[in-house]
């Protein structure tokens, strides 16, 4: 079932169009956003919400790649797969993430806090290569700078985690 | 040299807000244009020569002429912003929607005016958080300030505008996959006739230009279709947003007349190649067009002059291939993309893009054939013009083409050296 955090969310959306099912991608963007991707049930919340069938809400959710219909990790990278960042040396940060983070593309690390994933063009081309964490975006990137930013994101789970073992 | 896009634009700064805009003479051309008729702003776009700037370089007069006008026109009239910028190698709108978000709300509005439409989106490609968040606030503050919403400034003319996220996917920067994207549908795109012109969002007359496009207008109605003429070096009106990306000295992205030589951007903006690479080519508007060779440094960056060159202005954001970077490899970067991100709706597309890709791959890891180069001409001969729904499969043979005609020796070598030369072992 959608909680009301979701429901409030999507209902705000449904006022700028004619029909309920125009939301219903940014309604599985909501439900992404909070349950870190969509389920099955998901699926089925969002569908029941718009009076679609899940069925065809699939067909929806499939088709856009920024739609997780599996598991990611904690955060998710995105590295600029597109010909200006190919140019200006994607495949020598491909190397280096997938050997730092022991993964291929589209898998998420051992300890959950990365999934990795190649991207369309990020716009950053003056720049390049580039890639996103999450709603981050860094550029003018070089296997050095790659793990600067990688342990920055280490530290801070570091931090929330031992704060989390107060318990007994 | 003027900059009308730009000027009000540092990358240092954060973007003028709603009083700094209006204070630079920001929402006078939407005064100035509620005191015309409807009509009378179409016919000064016409005047002013204003060519789409989303690639494909259609006149943005003659598009709108499609739409129906006057008391027996369908209502709602949509007009959406196409922000979805995804055409690798493509910067350009980022930073007018980062840079000046009022300029394209403005834009927005007097055009929705000069069309009468009743309600606007902007669809906005995911990645561009920082727009977003940037774009929200300045629709809010124009709703606030009575730039949008019921009766605006008193004219009588009212229009919702709101701001429409994607969930990815290249193909939702055509038209009329966006249009399915808009609806919440799979973006495929729709067969036309009818023309969203006619029959566009939910069956309602829709008109879809570029940011670019819509950051132009304002300023034609303040200063005239003279002016926005003689800011071109062509008869094409206004400047162009020209970028530059690869192994350049400083890649970046400028402001010039319309029509600028490729040489001058690229050695006076861009700096020239970096030390130690020599220029061997370049896609002068993105994936999509074809290569031009050092031949054509001085053709003038406008739709004419590129296409009699053999290419396309497209989003004029210029990719360098230098020469110690693989044109095969850099073509099977480009064709993956291109098969990637095909939707998947007509056989020729689908099957024909990941065929060219597999091929290529082949050349690259050094199992390329004879017989492979025919294979691939051929391929861009199908994959051509009529051949398909909408238009990236064209798209995707342009470089192709180009690629096979200007870097043959380099094909070559793949297949007798069953290797790629730029690769080390």
């Amino acid at each position: 079932m959608l909680s009301e955090q979701e429901r409030n969310e999507i209902e705000a959306h449904l006022l700028h169009y004619p029909d309920s099912r125009a939301v219903c991608i940014e309604a599985l963007k909501i439900v992404q956003r909070h349950r870190g991707w969509v389920s099955d049930e998901g699926i089925a919340d969002v569908a029941e919400a718009l009076q679609m069938s899940a069925a065809e809400l699939e067909g929806v959710a499939t088709f856009y790649n920024m739609i997780f219909r599996k598991p990611v990790g904690k955060h998710v990278i995105l590295l600029c797969d597109s010909v200006s960042c190919w140019i200006m040396g994607y495949e020598r940060l491909r190397e280096h993430l997938t050997g730092r983070l022991g993964v291929s593309l589209g898998q998420t690390s051992a300890d959950g806090l990365f999934t990795l994933l190649p991207n369309v063009c990020l716009g950053a081309c003056d720049h390049a290569p580039a890639m996103m964490v999450d709603d981050a975006h860094y550029q003018d990137l070089d296997p050095a700078r790659i793990d600067e930013i990688l342990a920055e994101y280490e530290r801070k789970e570091g931090e929330s985690t031992d704060g989390k073992t107060t318990d007994p | 040299m003027e900059k009308p896009l730009t000027h009000n634009i540092s990358s240092a700064n954060e973007p003028p807000e709603l009083a700094q805009y209006e204070k630079s003479g920001g929402y006078g051309a939407l005064r100035k244009a509620f005191r015309m008729a409807p009509a009378d702003i179409q016919a000064m776009v016409k005047e002013a020569n204003l060519r789409g700037r989303g690639g494909a370089g259609f006149s943005t007069a003659e598009k709108w002429s499609f739409v129906p006008m006057g008391d027996d026109a369908p209502h709602p009239k949509y007009l959406v912003c196409n922000a979805d910028e995804m055409e690798p190698g493509t910067f350009k709108d980022r930073l007018l929607l980062e840079g000046n978000p009022h300029q394209l709300v403005e834009g927005i509005i007097v055009s929705a005016y000069a069309l009468q439409a009743d309600v606007a989106f902007v669809f906005l490609r995911w990645a561009y958080k920082l727009a977003a968040g940037r774009m929200e606030r300045a629709i809010g503050e124009a709703y606030r300030q009575g730039y949008l919403g019921k009766n605006i400034l008193g004219s009588g003319f009212s229009l919702e505008l709101h701001l429409h996220s994607s969930a990815g996917r290249y193909i939702c920067g055509e038209e009329t996959a966006l249009l399915n994207a808009l609806e919440g549908r799979r973006a495929n795109p729709r067969a036309k006739p009818p023309y969203p012109q006619v029959s566009g969002l939910w069956g309602k007359p829709t008109i879809v230009n570029n940011v670019e496009t819509l950051c132009n207008v304002p300023h034609i109605v303040a200063n005239g279709a003279a002016w926005f003429r003689s800011l071109s070096h062509t008869a094409d009106g206004g400047t162009k947003l020209y970028g530059a990306s690869g192994r350049v000295k400083k890649p970046g992205l400028w402001e010039l007349p319309m029509g600028t030589p490729i040489r001058e951007i690229l050695e006076e903006h861009a700096g020239g190649m970096r030390d130690g690479y020599e220029f061997r080519g370049l896609l002068p508007g993105g994936a999509s067009t074809d290569f031009l060779v050092a031949d054509h440094l001085d053709v003038a960056m406008d739709f004419d002059s590129m296409q009699a060159a053999g290419s396309r202005l497209g989003t004029g954001t210029m990719i360098i291939l230098d020469d110690r970077t693989c044109p095969v490899g850099m073509l099977l970067n480009l064709e993956h993309f291109f098969a990637q991100e095909s939707c998947g709706w007509c056989t020729p597309c689908w099957a024909g893009l990941s065929w060219i890709e597999q091929i290529l791959q082949d050349m690259e890891e050094g199992n390329g054939r004879s017989s492979d180069l025919e294979r691939l001409e051929s391929h861009t001969r199908l994959l051509g013009p009529g051949h398909t729904f909408c238009a990236l499969a064209p798209g995707a043979a342009e470089p192709l083409q180009s690629g096979l005609k200007y870097f043959k020796d380099d094909f070559e070598r793949h297949i007798h050296e069953r290797r790629c030369p730029w690769r080390q072992n």
